[in-house]
């Protein structure tokens, strides 16, 4: 058996449907089980409508399952919520607050656990007056203020739904930056989607990739990117036994993506893919089956 | 104390580049022994990439015997590392002399960078990647 204490995540048989039954059922997420260790900084991708959100939204406790079980933290979703900290896409905020006015709501609602100067801090780098109103802000500046509420509520775990979507490149990567020390500092388990794979290369260790509502890949990213290969060489060169993600021949030459079985042939140069090389791989081709790479045992920063 | 500067864009895993940047710093001077290398957290704040990586790298540095972790205080350089081969080194004449041939046998700077590139991969097959 796993060790379960360590988790920050685990889902098992998890399935969400949207709609009445008899009218076309339709299932955003079916079948979901994964782990996810705590400490981890996990890179949620998919299409879009893939079930990301409503992936994000059942750990945050918005949403009930279906069926199966998703629990967080050792418990279940509403148990644990005053540990999670969740910044869903559309940020809500209220509109007729000051900036000032939301922290100070953010230190009433979590009393026991509020680091106001995180706060005030996330907020003084994008030069934002504390005395204006959220209605009054950008979206990249709302999506700052939704995150200096999120950090400075100090959570266990932190789910973030596209935060950066609305960023400009500078802000995105000093924003990027404070989450990774808030993960160095406190341990904090972040779990984030993005629809920019490049953009959570260098920032996540672990992945979460989902694809028509079930996980097809899920694992430390290391160990998920070391256990394919990107080959090339003279068409027709047989590929089995591994599991063929994507090949392609243009004229003489065969490119392909696979998951190893056994040692690669080295005329076929094999090389480890990118993370995005490896995402783009399997989201063009949906018929792949099912992966999962248990988590290897690491310490937690 | 040394910066790191990461490029996602350079097919280096980010753990293998704080190494060798850390190990140039050592090279050149610009790190000695005593020094402090920068927490993780200094790091990830300025490179947003994962503490994780910082923490793999250090360990790799530690494995080699170049630094040393102590608790509560942070990293520290144990032993500085020899200067890469001077302008006149032997290795450098040898290296000179090639490169003269292979121009006179028609290789231009892309063959020759392609050729150079290609045995050191021979090399250092399995190392650091």
């Amino acid at each position: 058996m796993t060790d379960t204490a360590g988790l920050a995540m685990e889902a098992a048989d998890l399935g969400r449907r949207f709609g009445r039954a008899r009218l076309s059922p339709a299932w955003a997420l079916r079948g979901c089980a994964f782990q996810l260790p705590a400490g981890r900084v996990c890179a949620v991708v998919g299409h879009n409508g893939a079930g990301k959100s409503t992936l994000l939204a059942l750990a945050a406790g918005l949403l009930v399952p279906t069926e199966g079980t998703i629990r967080v933290l050792g418990t279940d979703p509403a148990s644990a919520r005053a540990r999670v900290g969740f910044v869903s896409q559309e940020k809500p905020l209220y509109p007729q607050l000051t900036i000032a006015e939301t922290l100070r709501m953010g230190a009433d609602l979590n009393p026991d656990h509020w680091d106001a100067a995180t706060g005030e801090r996330i907020v003084a780098d994008g030069d934002l007056d504390p005395k204006s109103r959220i209605r009054a802000l950008s979206g990249g500046q709302r999506t700052r203020v939704a995150l200096a509420l999120a950090l400075a509520k100090r959570p266990d775990l932190l789910l973030l739904d596209e935060p950066m979507a609305d960023l400009d490149p500078l802000a995105r990567h000093e924003l990027m930056g404070v989450l990774m020390s808030q993960a160095a500092q406190h341990g904090t388990t972040i779990v984030m989607s993005s629809h920019v794979v490049a953009e959570l290369e260098g920032s996540c260790d672990h992945l979460l990739l989902i694809g028509a509502g079930r996980v097809r890949l899920s694992g430390e990213i290391d160990d998920v990117l070391t256990a394919h290969a990107r080959l090339s060489g003279p068409a027709g060169t047989p590929l089995a036994p591994h599991t063929v993600i994507e090949s392609r021949t243009t004229g003489r030459q065969l490119t392909a993506l696979v998951r190893k079985s056994g040692p690669l042939p080295t005329d076929l140069h094999p090389a480890t893919p990118s993370l995005e090389e490896l995402v783009l791989g399997y989201l063009r081709n949906p018929g792949t089956s099912v992966t999962t790479t248990s988590p290897s045992e690491k310490a937690a920063a | 104390m040394v910066e790191y500067r990461i490029d996602r864009r350079s097919g280096v895993s980010t753990y293998v580049q704080i190494v060798q940047q850390t190990k140039q710093a050592l090279r050149l001077g610009l790190l000695e022994p005593g020094d402090r290398l920068p927490t993780a957290r200094e790091v990830v704040e300025a490179t947003a990439i994962n503490p994780n990586t910082v923490l793999k790298a250090y360990r790799e540095l530690e494995r080699e015997g170049l630094v040393e972790a102590r608790r509560g205080l942070g990293t520290f350089v144990r032993r500085s590392l020899g200067t890469a081969p001077a302008a006149e080194s032997p290795l450098r004449d040898e290296l000179d002399a090639w490169a003269g041939r292979a121009r006179e046998a028609g290789l231009d700077r892309d063959d020759m960078a392609a050729l150079f590139t290609a045995v050191l991969e021979k090399h250092f097959q399995g190392d650091l990647t």
